[in-house]
C-alpha cells in the first residue's frame, strides 16, 4: 500500500516528516519497505518571472525572453505562445537535468544563445499538456525551487500491509494509527449527502430515482447500496484530485473515476460507478451467475462465469465481475450524463474464489477480499456523492437505496484486565487499556469484572480476546516490555535421533581427513528412479520431480564444478529423499521420506606440494580403492553392522544400504574418473565404544606370499587365515598384489603381513611359526593356494 | 646455603649452554632449508555454511532448554495452514504459495507444522527449535530460493509470558551477533501467533547508521514471531486458558548471507569447491 506524506498530512492537519511517519509506522502499525520522494527529478527547476518578451530576430514562431531566475537577467529562446511578460514559468536554468535526463546546455537557437529553457508541463513529466509552458500561481519570488514553490513535492510512504489489516489500506486507517503516535486527531471533511438516506434494512428490493434494485444474492453481497447521480459533466479532474492521485501511482482518468478512486483511497470503500443510460431496464440485479454465462470486462477478456460467482446485472445481462472487474459497455464515457453509483460488501471469500478463478485481480478485489468496513459505508458513499457533485456537477434527486437484508450490531468482544498481564507479563492498568483501544476507535466500557469492548467496522480482524491484547501490546509499543530472561522449565521433548544422527555423521565425514565438503542440492529435478514422486505445480519442466535419490543431484554439482575449471571435487550430502507411498486412499499422496548419504569423488587424491617430482606432474587420482574406502566410511557411519561386498555384477561395491561405482557423467577431457555412492541412513543412536586394554606383548611379525588361482578372492583366503589363526593372529593386512612373470598363467600373487601377539607372554618363535604352519595348510587344502617360491 | 646456590647456579649455567649448542646443531642442519617455501597441503573438509549457522543457532538454543527435533517435508494442508489458524480461502495464504503433490499433500512452507505434530505427541512444557528444508513456490533470484532452510523455535507452558518471548530472542540475538547488538521488536501478523512481530537487529553492515543493505532504517528483520495463539492450542486440545508460548521461524540462509557477506543465495546450492572450502574448517 502506498500512502502520500502529503495527503496524511492534510488529514492530520499538521505537517509530517516520511522518515518519522515511516519509523512510527513501523514501531507500532506495519513494516514501512521505504520512503520514496516522488518529483525528485524536478530540484533543478527553478521558479522564473519573465520581464519582457520580444521577436526573435531569426524566427518567427520562437520569442527572445528577458527572465529573472533570481540572478542577473538572462536572455532565453521560447517556443510557447502563451508566454507573456510579468508571468511566472518553471525554469530550467544550464546545467539542469530534466525527468528522462536531458541535461541542458548553453545553445544558439536560430542564431541566438539561449541561457535555459522555460518548460511545459509535459517537459516536467507532470502531464500531457504540450500547447504551453505551464503558468503558475505563486508569489513565491524568481529563483525559487519549483519543488518548493507548487505542492508537488511528495514522499511515497511503502506500507507492507498484512492480509488481516484492511483498514490499513487507506489514508484515513494510516492516519488514524498515525495519529495515536503523535497525539494528533483525523479530520475528514463533513459528509453532506449522507444525511439524506433511505435505509431500506431487512429488504432486498427498492427503487431509487427510476432505477429498480434488486439484491438476489444477499450471500455474495450482504450489504448493497445504490446512489443515482444525474446531470453530471464527465471531464477532466482537477488539478488537486489528479496530482492526489498520481502521488500515490494511480493514473488520472475523468473525474468521475477518479472521485472514485479518490474515496477508495481514501476511506478503503471501492464504488462502481456505470452509466445509466447503459442500463437496461433501468435496473441493476444482484445475483450469482447462471452456467455458461459470459462478460466481457474491461481489459477486453471474455470471461466465463459460474453460479460460484456474483454478478451484478441489469434487465437482461451481467455488466459486473461483483468486486472484481466491470465490463467496457457500462462503463462512464466522455458523453455519460447520469451515472448509477455502486458502493457494496460483497462476500471476501467469495471474491477471492472468484479471483482466482477468473485469473484477474484488481485494487477493488484485493480490497473485498480481506473484508470492509461493513458499518462505514453510508459515509463513504456519502463522501463519493459529495465529491462527484464537486468535480463533476450533477444532482443526486433522491438517497441513495441501502439493501441490507440481515442487518448486523457491532460486534463486542470481552477482555480481561488480569489476562492481559497475564500474557504480557507486566501489569497494564485498566485505564490505560481503555485509553490505548479507544484511541483507534475501540469503544471499551466496564461489565462485570471485564471490559466490553465494542470492535469498530474496519477492524474485522479483531474477533477473540486475544487479539485486543495484542492492540494493547502493539500500541504501547513492543519496545516498552522489559526483556529479561526469566526462570522456566525444561521441556519433555528429547532430541530427536535423526538429527543427532545427521550431525554425527557430518562431522565424522568431514573429519575423515578425506577433504569431503558438504553440498546441499535442490532435492527438485528430472525425475531419477521409478520411485520419484512428481510436483503438480513445478516452477519449470526441468525440476517437477523430488529426489529419490541423492547421487544424480550431486553429479550435476560435479558438473557445475567442472563447468567453472574445478577438477578435485569431493562433495557428500546428507539429506532427504522421497519415494512414492504404497499407502491407498488419502494416504496415497504421502511420499515416504528417508535419509540418505551420498559422496562424489573426483580428481587429485592430495593437493600438489612442491616436493612432488617434476616427473610426476600429474599426481595420483582416486581410484576405486578411494571409492571402496568412502563406501566402508559411509556404511560404518550410515549403517553400521552393515557389510561391504563386490557387486554381482562387477560394477563396485554394494551393501544392503546402498551402493558404490565408478559413474558417468559430462566430463571434460582433463577431468579425473568420477566415483559415487549412496546408502540409506538407519538412525540409531552412537554405538558405545568399549575399551581394548593395550597389548603389554611384543608381536611377532611374519609376511607370507601366496599364489591365489584365478577364482580365489582376498576375502576367501583372509577368512580362512583368520580362523586358522585364531585368537594370536592380532592383524592381517595386505601388503602387495602381483601378477605376470614367474607365476603360472591365470594366477596372482598376494602378500599378507601377520601379526601374532599373546594377550598375557611372548610368543616364541616357534609358536608363530606353528600358527602360521596351520593356516597355510588350510588355505592349500581348502582352496589351493600355496606358498609362492621365491 | 650460599654454595649449595652457587652449585645450583653453575649446573644451571650449564644445562643453558647445553641447550644452546643444541639449538644451533638444528639450526646447521636446516641451514640449506628455504624454509619459507609452503608446508605439504592438505585437502580441508567442511560442513556447509548453512548447517554451521543451523548448529550453532540450535546450540544457542539448547543453553535455553530448547531440544532438537524435526518433522516431514512433505505435509497436508491441515498440518501445513488449518491447524495453524489459517483461514480458508483467505489473502494469508497467498505468501505461502506451495508445490502440491497431489490431494491436499503439498511440500511444507514453513517448519510451523511440527508445531502442531509436537503438541499432539508431547504434553507440555514444551521447548523446541526444529530446522528443517521448506519450500516456495519463489523462483529462484538473488534472495530468494523456492528451497530454503528455516529453524522453528516453540515453547509451550503455564505462565509464558511477552516478556520470556522477548528475552529468548533477544538474548539469542546478542548470543549471535554480538553482546551489544541492538535489538527491536515490530507489529507483524501470522496466523498462528498473537500477539504477532517480527525481529529486527541492528544493521550488521553500516551498525545503525543507516546503509543502502537496510534501506536506510539501520536494522535489519531477522526472525518473524509471536506468542502462540490460542487456537494453536485448541486445534491440538490443549487448554488455551492454562497454557501460553511463543513461537519463531527464522532463515539460517539469511543470517549467514548477512553475517558472511555473501550476496547470492544460489552460492549455497550451487556446491562450487571453491565456495564451500571458504567455510570449511
Amino acid at each position: 500500500m502506498i500512502v502520500s506524506r502529503r495527503w496524511l498530512e492534510a488529514l492530520l492537519g499538521r505537517s509530517l516528516e516520511g522518515k518519522d511517519v515511516a519509523d512510527r509506522l513501523a514501531r507500532q502499525v506495519a513494516p514501512v519497505d521505504g520512503v520514496v520522494p516522488i518529483h525528485q527529478d524536478l530540484r533543478d527547476v527553478l521558479v522564473a518571472r519573465v520581464l519582457e518578451v520580444k521577436q526573435h530576430p531569426n524566427a518567427d514562431r520562437l520569442s527572445l525572453c528577458v527572465v529573472d531566475a533570481g540572478g542577473a537577467p538572462l536572455e532565453v529562446v521560447c517556443g510557447a505562445s502563451n508566454v507573456q511578460a510579468g508571468k511566472s514559468y518553471p525554469f530550467a536554468p544550464v546545467g539542469a537535468t530534466l525527468p528522462g535526463g536531458l541535461k541542458l546546455e548553453r545553445r544558439k537557437i536560430r542564431g541566438v544563445e539561449s541561457n535555459g529553457m522555460l518548460c511545459s508541463a509535459k517537459e516536467l513529466g507532470l502531464g500531457v499538456d504540450h500547447a504551453g509552458i505551464l503558468e503558475l500561481q505563486t508569489d513565491a519570488p524568481p529563483g525559487t525551487p519549483f519543488l518548493e514553490a507548487v505542492p508537488i513535492a511528495d514522499e511515497q510512504i511503502v506500507i507492507d500491509v498484512s492480509a488481516n489489516r484492511p483498514d490499513l489500506l487507506c489514508h484515513k486507517g494510516v492516519a488514524r494509527e498515525l495519529a495515536v503516535s503523535l497525539g494528533a486527531t483525523v479530520k475528514l471533511p463533513n459528509i453532506e449527502s449522507s444525511q439524506h438516506f433511505a435505509p431500506k434494512h431487512g429488504t432486498r428490493k427498492g427503487t431509487v430515482d427510476g432505477v429498480e434494485v434488486i439484491l438476489e444474492d444477499p450471500e455474495g453481497a450482504p450489504r448493497y447500496m445504490i446512489a443515482v447521480i444525474r446531470g453530471v459533466k464527465v471531464g477532466a479532474s482537477p488539478p488537486w484530485l489528479a496530482t492526489r492521485l498520481q502521488s500515490i501511482g494511480q493514473r488520472s482518468i475523468n473525474n468521475i473515476v477518479d472521485a472514485t478512486n479518490y474515496i477508495l483511497f481514501e476511506v478503503n470503500q471501492p464504488l462502481h460507478a456505470f452509466d445509466l443510460a447503459k442500463l437496461r431496464g433501468p435496473a441493476v440485479v444482484v445475483r450469482r451467475a447462471k452456467p455458461g454465462e459470459q462478460i466481457v470486462t474491461l481489459d477486453g477478456g471474455t470471461r466465463k462465469l459460474t453460479p460460484e460467482m456474483t454478478v451484478i446485472c441489469d434487465a437482461e445481462r451481467p455488466t459486473i465481475v461483483a468486486g472484481v472487474m466491470g465490463s467496457a459497455e457500462s462503463e462512464v464515457t466522455g458523453s455519460t450524463t447520469d451515472i448509477v453509483l455502486e458502493a457494496a460488501y460483497f462476500q471476501p471469500t467469495r471474491i477471492r474464489r472468484t479471483r482466482r478463478a477468473l485469473g484477474l485481480s484488481s485494487e477493488s478485489s484485493y480490497r473485498f477480499e480481506r473484508g470492509l468496513d461493513l458499518l462505514g459505508m453510508p459515509d463513504a458513499l456519502g463522501r463519493a456523492v459529495d465529491l462527484i457533485r464537486a468535480v463533476a456537477g450533477g444532482e443526486m434527486r433522491e438517497p441513495p437505496i441501502d439493501l441490507w437484508p440481515e442487518p448486523q450490531k457491532p460486534r463486542s468482544v470481552f477482555l480481561r484486565e488480569a489476562r492481559v498481564s497475564h500474557l504480557l507479563g507486566v501489569p497494564v492498568p485498566r485505564k490505560e487499556i481503555e485509553r490505548l483501544l479507544s484511541a483507534v476507535g475501540f469503544v471499551a466500557a466496564p461489565k462485570d469484572d471485564r471490559l466490553a469492548v465494542q470492535i469498530p467496522g474496519w477492524r474485522p480482524d479483531v474477533t477473540r480476546e486475544v487479539d485486543l491484547i495484542e492492540e494493547v501490546a502493539r500500541l504501547r509499543g513492543y519496545d516498552s516490555f522489559p526483556d529479561e530472561l526469566r526462570p522456566y522449565r525444561p521441556g519433555t521433548v528429547p532430541d530427536a535421533p535423526a538429527e543427532l544422527t545427521l550431525r554425527r555423521i557430518r562431522e565424522q565425514l568431514v573429519a575423515s581427513g578425506g577433504g569431503l565438503l558438504e553440498a546441499r542440492t535442490i532435492p527438485l529435478g528430472p525425475p531419477d528412479g521409478p520411485d520419484a514422486v512428481s510436483v503438480l505445480n513445478p516452477l519449470s519442466a526441468e525440476e517437477a520431480h523430488l529426489r529419490s535419490r541423492l547421487l544424480p543431484g550431486l553429479i550435476r554439482r560435479v558438473e557445475h564444478n567442472w563447468s567453472v575449471g574445478n577438477r578435485d571435487v569431493r562433495l557428500f550430502e546428507v539429506g532427504t529423499v522421497f519415494k512414492r507411498g504404497k499407502g491407498t486412499g488419502e494416504g496415497a499422496n504421502v511420499p515416504v521420506e528417508e535419509l540418505h548419504l551420498a559422496m562424489v569423488l573426483t580428481g587429485a587424491r592430495h593437493p600438489a606440494h612442491w616436493t612432488d617430482s617434476i616427473n610426476a606432474a600429474k599426481l595420483p587420482d582416486m581410484d576405486i580403492w578411494d571409492l571402496k574406502q568412502h563406501f566402508e566410511l559411509a556404511v560404518g557411519l550410515a549403517a553400521p553392522s552393515h557389510d561391504v561386498q563386490p557387486a554381482a555384477n562387477g560394477s563396485g561395491w554394494v551393501a544392503s544400504v546402498g551402493m558404490a561405482a565408478p559413474l558417468e557423467a559430462d566430463a571434460p577431457k582433463w577431468a579425473a574418473r568420477l566415483f559415487g555412492l549412496e546408502v540409506r541412513i538407519i538412525v540409531a543412536p552412537a554405538g558405545l565404544v568399549r575399551y581394548q586394554s593395550l597389548p603389554t606383548q611384543p608381536p611377532a611379525v611374519r609376511d607370507i606370499s601366496l599364489v591365489l588361482p584365478g577364482a580365489v578372492t582376498a576375502a576367501a583366503v583372509e577368512a580362512v587365515l583368520r580362523r586358522e589363526g585364531g585368537t594370536l593372529l592380532e592383524r592381517l593386512d595386505v601388503l602387495d598384489e602381483y601378477r605376470g612373470a614367474g607365476l603360472p598363467a591365470g594366477t596372482r600373487g598376494v602378500t599378507w603381513r601377520c601379526t601374532f601377539r599373546s594377550p598375557d607372554k611372548t610368543l616364541t618363535e616357534r609358536e608363530a611359526v606353528e600358527a602360521l604352519e596351520r593356516m597355510l595348510r588350510a588355505a592349500e587344502a581348502e582352496l589351493d593356494v600355496r606358498r609362492r617360491q621365491a | 646455603m650460599g654454595g649449595a646456590a652457587n652449585a645450583l647456579k653453575r649446573e644451571l649455567e650449564h644445562a643453558i649452554e647445553e641447550r644452546e649448542r643444541e639449538l644451533k646443531r638444528g639450526a646447521t642442519a636446516l641451514a640449506d632449508v628455504d624454509l619459507t617455501l609452503p608446508g605439504r597441503p592438505q585437502w580441508r573438509g567442511g560442513v556447509h555454511i548453512v548447517t554451521q549457522v543451523v548448529d550453532e543457532i540450535c546450540d544457542i538454543f539448547k543453553e535455553l532448554g530448547f531440544t532438537r527435533v524435526v518433522g516431514p517435508e512433505a505435509e497436508t494442508e491441515h498440518y501445513n495452514f488449518y491447524a495453524l489458524n489459517f483461514p480458508k480461502d483467505h489473502p494469508a495464504l497467498d505468501a505461502q504459495d506451495s508445490f502440491y503433490l497431489g490431494g491436499d499433500v503439498l511440500l511444507r512452507t514453513h517448519t510451523s507444522p511440527v508445531q502442531i505434530r509436537t503438541l499432539e505427541s508431547y504434553p507440555p512444557p514444551i521447548r523446541i527449535v526444529v530446522p528443517g528444508r521448506c519450500y516456495r513456490r519463489d523462483p529462484f533470484d538473488a534472495s530468494h530460493s523456492p528451497v530454503f532452510e528455516q529453524i522453528e523455535g516453540f515453547a509451550v507452558d503455564e505462565g509464558i509470558t511477552f516478556v520470556d518471548f522477548k528475552a529468548t530472542l533477544a538474548t539469542f540475538a546478542r548470543r549471535i551477533f554480538s553482546p551489544t547488538t541492538k535489538v527491536r521488536f515490530r507489529p507483524s501478523y501470522f496466523p498462528f501467533t498473537e500477539p504477532s512481530a517480527e525481529m529486527d537487529v541492528q544493521c550488521q553492515i553500516c551498525g545503525g547508521s543507516g546503509c543502502a543493505a537496510c534501506k536506510q532504517t539501520g536494522w535489519m528483520e531477522i526472525l518473524g514471531s509471536g506468542m502462540v495463539h490460542p487456537a494453536v492450542l485448541e486445534n491440538s486440545k490443549v487448554d488455551s486458558e492454562k497454557y501460553t508460548g511463543f513461537a519463531w521461524g527464522m532463515g539460517p540462509e539469511r543470517i549467514a548471507m548477512l553475517r558472511y557477506g555473501i550476496p547470492d543465495i544460489r552460492l549455497f546450492f550451487d556446491s562450487d569447491v571453491r565456495f564451500l572450502e571458504q567455510f570449511s574448517k
